[in-house]
């Protein structure tokens, strides 16, 4: 499935609900849904720095595919982890590299993705780009 | 303390003085219980602010002009306005700094380069924030010294016969928190710097999170320095103090260099003016200053006894209504303690808990609050705190109790 057409899926779900409590209701159990990243990968090499939670991210490339892992002590960052790993994992670089996240507006949660913002999810949406454009890189090497 | 009559403290009244505190956040009213973090400042001091850089900004100690005459006089009366607050003796043992930090690293330089030798001791506590253990911790290591911790136990208080124990002739200084900023203790620093004082050993107060809630008098307690912040008491940010007791601020060598604080500069030698000018390096933020008087003034008005009886009520009463809220867990729960909740919802993560509250117009803080040791003595990773002042309610208890038993549902 393309980027855009997930992101379309996802905006759908979300105008289900027309409050922000049952919004963040949602972001619950999609965080509690989601399983936890292996022990192993839980390094302080693997940790995202500057979040107030500590938040856990790494990729891999296979078969012209970018496939991310992500975890957090964040019931809520796990929910919205969830959402990115549904739009971004198991797509090509160049596609992740241009994709314009416009559900992030349209689902009304905003300020979670705010640069200001203590634990910003901004943070991962630029790691996953540039982890990205990095294997984008390498493979025209 | 209880028998002073609050009567005449109308909350509702108080709270007119705070033009934040009017406002909605995400269409709630807002409920602001991250005073630990900032308190709010009331019109009179904005109001002050606004006012000096309108009509009288101009650089202290140096014109001869009208406008620097008059604004030299405001500054040096806010100085007097500070020792009267916290009856120090003298004027001049009041340094201006930038706040707490800037207040214990000013004390760790000037005080490690006169005193500080290889293997010598410095006594800090577990319960620290972190700007009165990284400044230590960095003089240590350029003095080759030694840094020692006096322990607290679970309920959040210090561990006095353990105190008593780091003890030693190689001790040099004790640093201790007057008011713990995550567990709301409010340590015995009468009988710590007794302690301290029986073996010689001078004593830096950090008042940072003290001084809003209850009177302090610096000779009654007799501390050898009490540090802390303008906007952590109503003032305005960018503005601190420290206290030093004559005697070690004549001995010690100057902080930094330059402007305001020399007596004669030649290319050969510089000699340096006597405190509080020789710690007060360049332009100083006189305005904050000023600010920062007015605030006290404005305490003082208020009464700070009143506020505390005030506060002991709110502390009393959150204590008991967030008791009642099954798998919450207070951590600090000191005999002595000020109004500062910190505490885990069941196992629900901090953060989470903090951004729906926020989302319900509450605001509150998560994390290590820059205490993260205290976070290992518990062995979790931090909490939730709300930290509330005089101008909170009983009713906004109510509503923040509420909302906790929202967010439990929320997530189980």
């Amino acid at each position: 499935m393309i980027i855009n057409e997930i992101q379309d899926e996802i905006v759908d779900e979300f105008a289900r609900f027309n409050n922000w409590l049952d919004k963040h209701n949602y972001l619950i159990k999609l965080g509690k849904d989601l399983p936890s990243m292996d022990e192993q990968y839980k390094t302080e090499k693997n940790l995202i720095k500057g979040c107030l939670v500590k938040t856990w991210f790494y990729s891999e490339f296979r078969d012209g595919k970018v496939f991310y892992y992500m975890d957090s002590e964040s019931i809520l960052t796990k929910g919205f982890i969830a959402l990115l790993l549904r739009i971004f994992s198991g797509q090509k670089p160049e596609d992740i590299e241009r994709a314009d996240l416009y559900f992030i507006d349209k689902i009304g949660l905003k300020e979670h993705f705010s640069p200001f913002r203590a634990n910003s999810l901004f943070k991962l949406v630029n790691k996953i780009k540039s982890e990205a454009n990095l294997y984008k890189i390498n493979k025209s090497k | 303390m209880n028998e002073i009559d609050y009567s005449n403290f109308d909350v509702k009244k108080i709270r007119n003085d705070f033009p934040v505190l009017s406002q909605k956040v995400y269409e709630k009213p807002l409920v602001y219980f991250d005073n630990g973090a900032t308190t709010q400042k009331p019109k009179i001091v904005i109001d002050t602010i606004n006012e000096l850089y309108s009509k009288y900004n101009s650089n202290v100690h140096r014109g001869v002009h009208y406008l620097s005459d008059q604004m030299t006089r405001l500054y040096e009366e806010a100085r007097e306005k500070i020792r009267e607050f916290i009856n120090a003796k003298y004027p001049h043992e009041i340094i201006f700094t930038k706040g707490t930090t800037d207040s214990i690293n000013l004390v760790a330089f000037s005080f490690g380069e006169a005193y500080i030798k290889e293997n010598d001791e410095i006594i800090i506590s577990e319960m620290e924030h972190h700007s009165n253990i990284v400044p230590w911790q960095m003089m240590c290591q350029r003095k080759k010294a030694k840094l020692k911790v006096i322990p607290f136990n679970d309920k959040g208080e210090l561990l006095i016969e353990d105190y008593k124990k780091l003890i030693s002739p190689k001790t040099k200084l004790v640093a201790v928190v007057h008011v713990s900023n995550s567990l709301g203790t409010i340590n015995p620093i009468k009988q710590i710097i007794e302690i301290a004082h029986q073996n010689n050993i001078p004593v830096l107060i950090d008042g940072t999170q003290a001084i809003q809630h209850q009177k302090i008098d610096i000779q009654e307690i007799d501390c050898d320095f009490y540090v802390f912040s303008g906007h952590k008491i109503y003032g305005p940010t960018g503005i601190g103090v420290l206290y030093g007791k004559e005697k070690w601020l004549n001995e010690m060598p100057p902080y930094q260099g330059g402007g305001d604080m020399i007596e004669t500069v030649t290319f050969e030698k510089t000699t340096y003016d006597i405190p509080p000018a020789k710690f007060e390096a360049g332009t100083p933020n006189y305005i904050g200053a000023i600010g920062l008087g007015v605030a006290l003034d404005y305490l003082k008005n208020l009464g700070m006894d009143k506020i505390q009886v005030y506060e002991k009520k709110l502390l009393e009463y959150g204590t008991k209504k967030l008791s009642e809220i099954n798998g919450l867990r207070i951590y600090g729960t000191a005999e002595n303690k000020t109004c500062i909740f910190s505490f885990l919802l069941n196992n629900i993560p901090p953060y989470d808990t903090g951004v729906i509250l926020d989302k319900f117009g509450i605001a509150v803080r998560t994390g290590h609050f820059c205490t993260q040791p205290i976070w290992d003595h518990y062995r979790v990773d931090g909490a939730v705190r709300a930290s509330l002042a005089f101008y909170n309610t009983f009713e906004e208890i109510d509503y923040f109790c509420e909302v906790l038993k929202q967010i439990q549902k929320m997530f189980y």
